[in-house]
């Protein structure tokens, strides 16, 4: 049983159709991102598959349940966290995890025991009593997903899990998602606007235009785009440059695209004849694919929408 | 950081929902309001300011223009029962306007998005207004002796009994009018518009003898003349005066000659808060 099962997806808002037909499905306990300029459909199809928001064509299955028809089984077997903070910030953060626990109906007696267990899982077991208004930016979204697992959901759907946080917390929040993944049997659905981060996923669908684009291994799309970059600095470019046909001069120095540039380099040193004092590779970025599939970096397409956002999120504090 | 083994892992299996997990929701949900409004105890006092201004400064500072008409009652004594049904006004509202609140800072997400019926967090939050508005009543209460109104355990189960039935369908005509706004900012002003004209068309300040025809029929249609009244019938009861003076101070509601029975008013008010509170609900149900 796959965690997702995405068939033939639409939802049209009036005459804007937002998800054109939309087909992919998530295996059990994996990790998959979910990338796409704004207004790609994204955060529509996420609404769908959290049962947020109705489909008008296709069919959603989470956790073996169909969206639109057993929404509350759904709803039991996923956890959520949002972009926005959805804690109740006047109560204490264990205040938070039991009203989430009342609310999902937990027996009571799984109550205490998983609440001190997530709450450790996310380092904030020494701050259970205080009130969520005196958390940082980092430590509510720590919280959001301790109470996203309290019930242990079979999906945890992390909507920009790390927006909005200072580098250091951003790498402590990954290191949460990997240890849940090895702890708990979970299958992770998650967005993000940082290509570094993508990286962590086994595997990223990219949306564009209401349809998907491109869905793969962050491997296999790199792969996809192009071929590694070797950049050499030589005591002699000219002559270099006779002897690699393919090679063109920039102002970084001689520049080769091969398939595996590991394994060119070596062959270089030995065969060129030309001393070469700088050598350097770089493999093709996530940030190409993207770029490559959507025609647009994801920065240049989350700046326009994005700037009002965080206005707004400025102007709310 | 402490790490837990995988094998300590407590698969939590959430159980299908009964009715036993909708009263459960209905539960936390009130919970959380009577825990949040006892750490803003500044809120909870602050809202009897303003009809303990009406009752004592208002009720005294009149009460000397007033001695002639209310006979040997002291206009304080007539204004309390009314003010002890206003005083749940704002508290009520102001319940209802927090899911607005709940809504702008993403609690309510969290709520809408948990697998119980919307109606149990709604009838939560309708119940969570009845209760801390009854706790405020209750305090109001307790200053009957202040106004010469004698107090016994009847009356206070009776009063408390129908100043919860109104705070409940206030709170539920709160939820009503807010369910579709997004902004606390816009329910403020609302709320400001609404507080004062309920309070003051529900005869809870003035006896509804003898009225200007136009305001008779305001005072008619405004939900809140029908718990003030049988409150204030309820002090009354135990009030010694004479029937000339009950008469005037309190005359029975009369629809086209009728005179309304206290059960059909009261009937009346659990009616119109519960038909308001499916409204709030079916509002809360739209999914986009």
């Amino acid at each position: 049983m796959n965690a997702v099962e995405v068939r033939g997806l639409r939802k049209s808002y009036g005459e804007l159709e937002a998800v054109k037909g939309v087909d992919f499905e998530v295996k059990p306990g994996e990790t998959f991102g979910f990338l796409g300029p704004n207004g790609a459909g994204k955060s529509t199809t996420i609404k769908i598959l959290c049962t947020l928001a109705k489909a008008t064509g296709g069919s959603a299955r989470v956790a073996g349940f169909d969206v639109t028809t057993e929404r509350d089984q759904v709803r039991r077997h996923i956890g959520l966290v949002f972009q926005d903070t959805t804690l109740d910030s006047y109560l204490s953060a264990e205040q938070n995890l039991k009203f989430h626990a009342e609310l999902y109906g937990m027996p009571r007696e799984t109550v205490q025991p998983r609440l001190e267990q997530v709450m450790k899982m996310v380092g904030l077991w020494d701050r259970k009593d205080s009130k969520v208004l005196t958390f940082s930016g980092g430590m509510k979204r720590r919280l959001e997903i301790a109470r996203g697992l309290m019930h242990s959901p079979r999906v945890l759907f992390l909507d920009e899990p790390t927006v909005g946080l200072d580098p250091q917390t951003r790498a402590s929040i990954w290191e949460y998602i990997h240890q849940l993944r090895q702890q708990e049997e979970i299958t992770i659905f998650l967005t993000t606007h940082y290509m570094d981060e993508a990286e962590h996923c086994d595997r990223i669908a990219i949306m564009d235009v209401g349809r998907l684009v491109a869905l793969d291994t962050p491997a296999a799309l790199k792969a996809s785009v192009g071929t590694d970059r070797v950049t050499i600095r030589t005591d002699n470019d000219a002559l270099a440059l006779e002897k690699l046909p393919h090679a063109v001069q920039t102002e970084d120095g001689i520049v080769i695209n091969v398939e595996d540039g590991e394994a060119y380099v070596p062959k270089l040193f030995g065969s060129l004849g030309v001393a070469i004092t700088n050598v350097s590779i770089s493999k093709p970025s996530l940030d190409d694919v993207f770029l490559s599939y959507t025609g647009r970096t994801i920065r240049d397409s989350e700046q326009a929408p994005g700037m009002p956002a965080f206005m707004a999120a400025m102007a709310r504090r | 950081m402490t790490t837990t083994s995988p094998a300590a892992v407590a698969a939590v299996a959430v159980p299908a929902r009964t009715a036993a997990l909708d009263l459960r929701a209905i539960k936390i949900v009130v919970q959380r309001d009577l825990i949040r409004t006892y750490q803003d105890k500044t809120r909870f006092v602050s809202q009897l300011v303003q009809p303990l201004l009406f009752l004592f400064v208002l009720g005294s500072g009149l009460g000397s223009l007033t001695k002639g008409s209310t006979g040997a009652l002291d206009l304080k004594t007539f204004m309390f029962p009314g003010i002890l049904a206003t005083s749940t006004l704002f508290t009520a509202m102001f319940s209802a306007m927090s899911i607005v609140w709940d809504r702008e800072f993403g609690f309510l997400r969290e709520m809408l998005v948990a697998p119980v019926r919307r109606s149990s967090i709604i009838l939560g939050k309708a119940l969570g207004g009845a209760t801390i508005a009854t706790a405020q009543g209750l305090i109001v209460l307790a200053l009957a002796p202040a106004v010469h109104v004698p107090v016994s355990f009847g009356l206070i189960v009776t009063l408390m009994a129908e100043v919860f039935l109104l705070s409940f369908t206030l709170t539920a005509f709160g939820l009503a009018i807010v369910a579709r706004i997004t902004q606390v900012q816009t329910v403020m002003g609302l709320m400001q518009v609404l507080l004062l004209p309920l309070s003051f068309l529900s005869g809870a300040l003035y006896p509804l003898s003898n009225l200007p025809q136009w305001l008779s029929i305001a005072v008619r249609f405004n939900p809140l003349t029908y718990a003030v009244h049988p409150i204030r019938q309820a002090v009354f009861n135990h009030l010694d005066i004479t029937p000339a003076v009950r008469a005037r101070l309190t005359p029975p509601i009369q629809w086209f000659g009728w005179d309304v029975p206290n059960w059909l008013q009261l009937l009346l008010v659990a009616t119109i808060g519960i038909s308001l509170l499916a409204t709030a609900i079916r509002q809360f149900q739209k999914v986009e």
